[in-house]
């Protein structure tokens, strides 16, 4: 590289330092405040619990709900996206499908989400459901695309409708992976439900925001050592029940 | 009576497997075909029953054009063909039971095979078709249980449910050491005379071809180039067939 590129460079990061108005002792006093906070927050309060259940089990139903229709939405979508068994065209809308789900994060989807059907666990629900379909189709069409083929053709082979060759010869080789697969989604939608709360897609996230808003540290504390407990809960369940499938 | 006229498939690669090949196999005979790997035995097995498109000739069974149909015709056509193959080609995952009745598959509508709901008649037959091939009481295990003769068996089970009008076999014993291969070729043609139904058997081991064929159809690059009783199949003929594949020719002949 010659040494105008590194002029270049050099510069360039230090504008962007200016511009973002890099100050180590905003960062000295941010310190002292961020102390005083945390200090408002200890001990957690628990006082209002049935606002953290309610949270919390509005948080489980979205990851639940969400992951059955991503599931339910995924399968076809993965079928169309495999190449080994649709046609161009199919194929080519099923990928478009997967592309598009996977495109934006989810707090985008969720902001888009709330815009439309307005604040609430519905939209949150449809958000994860929308990313799940990305997510779930793109695994599993590749699945599909590995499978061994001899097991098609045998079945293909008797005479079964094309249909009837998805149920006999590709479901059952794709099966332990679709069972895994939604386990990890369910996992993963957890954690995700209790994010996207804060832009207002309901759940415990919507809980958390809240609590911020209001200056009430103390059960702001309390809910993240619920979301922290809950999310490994969730990884413990997930570990556990993809054991057992291998 | 299978009737294969002008047979031609050219793959996409440019690989001519296929080079205009007819056959015939009568009411209950069974007919081996020998030849080099690469001659075109898979192919044109597979082109009887549209697994593999053929590009020109025709394929009648019983009388019935095959090359034309489509979709329930094609399926239709397809139960009366049943298919043997290399690598046995089980569901995996799936139980004996549920690979012998995936043979029913054809017959069954797609919400039935979808809830394993098979007419108890084909359920009968399936059992007693397992023991017919020597394996009664496996019907709960899994296909990834079985060994690989084990395995062949439930191939041929999978076929005769249903009720075929010829068997297809492509190599079956190729994946199975001497003493199972003997076994399941002695099987596939007892099974035949017992059905009275034909057989057109691809095989790589010529003596095992000696052994058990009515007649015999040497297949080299896409033609066929001797036809003959295991008898007929001289020194001369056997060069003939494994033209330009020397060295097989031993492994074919099992020295």
């Amino acid at each position: 590289m010659g040494p105008v590129l590194w002029l270049a460079l050099g510069a360039f990061l230090l504008w962007n330092a200016l511009s973002l108005h890099v100050d180590p002792a905003r960062v000295v006093r941010g310190l002292s405040r961020a102390w005083i906070v945390f200090g408002r927050a200890f001990p957690p309060d628990f006082a209002r619990w049935q606002l953290l259940v309610e949270g919390v089990v509005e948080s489980l139903q979205m990851a639940t709900l969400s992951t059955i229709f991503g599931v339910l939405i995924g399968v076809p979508v993965a079928v169309m996206a495999a190449r080994n068994f649709a046609p161009m065209p199919v194929y080519a809308g099923g990928r478009a499908i997967i592309s598009l789900a996977r495109t934006f994060h989810e707090i985008i989807v969720a902001i888009l989400f709330v815009k439309a059907v307005g604040f609430g666990p519905f939209a949150g629900m449809l958000t994860l459901t929308w990313g799940s379909v990305g997510f779930f189709a793109k695994l599993l069409a590749e699945q599909i695309e590995n499978i061994d083929h001899g097991q098609v053709e045998a079945i293909r082979a008797t005479g079964a409708s094309r249909g009837a060759v998805l149920v006999f010869g590709v479901l059952p080789q794709v099966l332990p992976r679709i069972i895994g697969l939604t386990v990890y989604q369910w996992d993963v939608h957890l954690r995700q439900s209790t994010i996207i709360g804060i832009v207002g897609a309901g759940g415990i996230g919507t809980t958390l925001y809240n609590s911020f808003a209001r200056y009430d540290y103390d059960f702001s504390l309390a809910i993240l050592l619920v979301i922290v407990a809950i999310v490994l809960l969730g990884e413990a369940v997930s570990a556990v029940a993809r054991k057992r499938i291998q | 009576m299978l009737e294969v006229a002008g047979l031609v498939k050219t793959y996409p690669t440019g690989d001519q497997a296929l080079r205009g090949v007819s056959l015939t196999v009568k009411a209950t005979e069974v007919v081996f075909v020998i030849g080099p790997s690469g001659a075109g035995k898979s192919t044109l097995i597979r082109c009887i029953n549209r697994l593999v498109e053929p590009d020109a000739g025709s394929v009648r069974l019983d009388g019935l054009e095959i090359t034309g149909l489509k979709g329930e015709e094609l399926r239709r056509a397809r139960r009366q063909m049943a298919m043997i193959f290399q690598e046995f080609n089980l569901v995996e995952r799936l139980t004996v039971m549920e690979n012998v009745l995936s043979g029913r598959l054809g017959y069954v509508g797609l919400w039935q095979a979808w809830r394993r709901k098979f007419p108890p008649e084909d359920i009968e037959l399936a059992f007693e078709t397992l023991a017919r091939v020597g394996l009664a009481g496996f019907e709960n295990k899994r296909a990834d249980e079985l060994s690989g003769g084990q395995r062949q068996r439930v191939g041929i089970a999978r076929a005769l449910v249903q009720r075929p009008k010829i068997l297809l076999v492509d190599e079956p014993t190729s994946s199975l050491d001497p003493k199972t291969s003997d076994a399941v070729m002695a099987l596939i043609t007892r099974l035949t005379a017992e059905e009275q139904i034909p057989a057109l058997i691809n095989i790589h081991d010529v003596p095992l071809a000696r052994q058990f064929a009515q007649r015999i159809l040497g297949l080299n690059q896409g033609v066929i180039v001797f036809e003959g009783t295991p008898g007929d199949l001289t020194p001369e003929t056997l060069d003939l067939i494994y033209r330009g594949a020397g060295e097989e020719l031993t492994s074919a002949l099992g020295a």
